[in-house]
């Protein structure tokens, strides 16, 4: 019994896991890059980033935004398309990376 | 010179024709000149969520061909001394009519009335570009469900496209017992995910089957759904009503919470 009740507690509430895969998904709509690609680039980001601080990589946000609400493709040279992106720290203190 | 606006989703089964024939409702019980027209042409709905469906002579195809008067077409709601209906042609197709056609029709209501709704069909085909054609606002329907939270984000992209000048967001079914146990996401969720304002929230209520049961629709009854249709409506009227989250009360447990949290 309490095993059950720790496991239910443990796992994520299903609420967030459709805001975060609706986030994802939405992101590969909007730039026309596959999602197999896109899970590609951020794992790669993490990975960076981890070297150096502690991050929570499930809670990472990966977005693009493109100006004005225009649509991707239609981008200018003095509006370009931004891909931002947004982890959460766990430990902020350096790694020992740089020694 | 009226205000034209289009309520439209992408995805079927949201809500799009509810939210039409409420909207449509409190427009006129706030005293304005409001007509609805269904563009859903083929799978006409509108009419029977009002409750108008044995009223019906002519319908748009009919009036954009000529084969009669626009006023010959138009349904007078009795219960509302403001409300009509032009409704939609049932044994056609979305080819029936064409978007340059549907802005000749709008514009030819412009003079009778304060607001022109425009029920959109599911889909982003001809259908939707009929309707959005002649908008000046659109109101985007969504549930918080990813397949229509995805399909709404696809719907405002091309609304965007199309130099839409307003779009707003109505986030319907929302089941408050579910959002606070984390099971659902919140109309907050849905906002940070789409980025469109936000003109009003629909409680998932009951009252919306029984009311489409009856073809009676409830904006401004004593129902959660009936107020924030209401609300809405203010809303696009430029009044100033803040925003609450819909609070429907699901068994004992939620109407207790519920009662508390009105103390």
């Amino acid at each position: 019994m309490r095993g059950r009740r720790t496991a239910v507690l443990r796992k994520k509430r299903s609420g967030a896991i459709a805001a975060r895969r609706l986030k994802f998904l939405l992101t590969a709509d909007q730039t026309g890059i596959p999602p197999e690609v896109l899970a590609m680039l951020r794992g790669d980001i993490c990975r960076v980033i981890s070297r150096y601080v502690d991050v929570d990589a499930s809670g990472m946000e990966l977005r693009v935004r493109c100006s004005h609400g225009e649509s991707p493709g239609e981008e200018t040279a003095d509006s370009p398309a931004v891909l931002y992106t947004a982890i959460p720290v766990r430990n902020l203190r350096l790694k020992g990376t740089i020694t | 010179m009226s205000e034209v606006i289009v309520v439209t989703s992408g995805k079927g089964g949201v809500g799009k024709t509810t939210t039409s024939a409420n909207i449509g409702t409190g427009l006129a019980i706030l005293g304005k000149r409001t007509v609805m027209i269904d563009t859903d042409i083929g799978l006409r709905n509108l009419d029977v969520v009002m409750g108008l469906e044995n009223r019906i002579v002519y319908n748009l195809v009919d009036v954009v061909e000529g084969n009669c008067r626009m006023k010959q077409a138009l349904i007078r709601d009795k219960r509302y001394p403001n409300l009509y209906l032009l409704p939609s042609a049932q044994t056609r197709d979305k080819s029936a009519v064409n978007p340059e056609q549907m802005m000749k029709l709008v514009e030819d209501l412009q003079d009778d009335f304060d607001y022109i709704l425009l029920d959109c069909p599911a889909g982003i085909e001809q259908g939707f570009k009929n309707a959005v054609a002649g908008a000046d606002r659109a109101l985007v329907v969504t549930t918080p469900e990813v397949s229509a939270i995805r399909d709404a984000d696809r719907i405002i992209g091309l609304l965007d496209a199309g130099q839409m000048r307003s779009i707003h967001l109505i986030v319907n079914r929302v089941r408050h017992d579910m959002v606070r146990r984390g099971d659902m996401m919140s109309v907050d969720d849905v906002m940070d995910i789409l980025a469109v304002p936000l003109i009003g929230a629909v409680p998932d209520d009951e009252a919306i089957v029984i009311s489409t049961n009856q073809g009676e629709p409830l904006a401004g009854t004593d129902t959660a759904a009936g107020q924030a249709f209401l609300d809405i409506c203010r809303r696009l009227l430029g009044e100033d009503v803040p925003l609450t989250l819909p609070n429907v009360s699901y068994g004992l447990l939620g109407r207790l919470a519920g009662l508390l949290k009105r103390a």
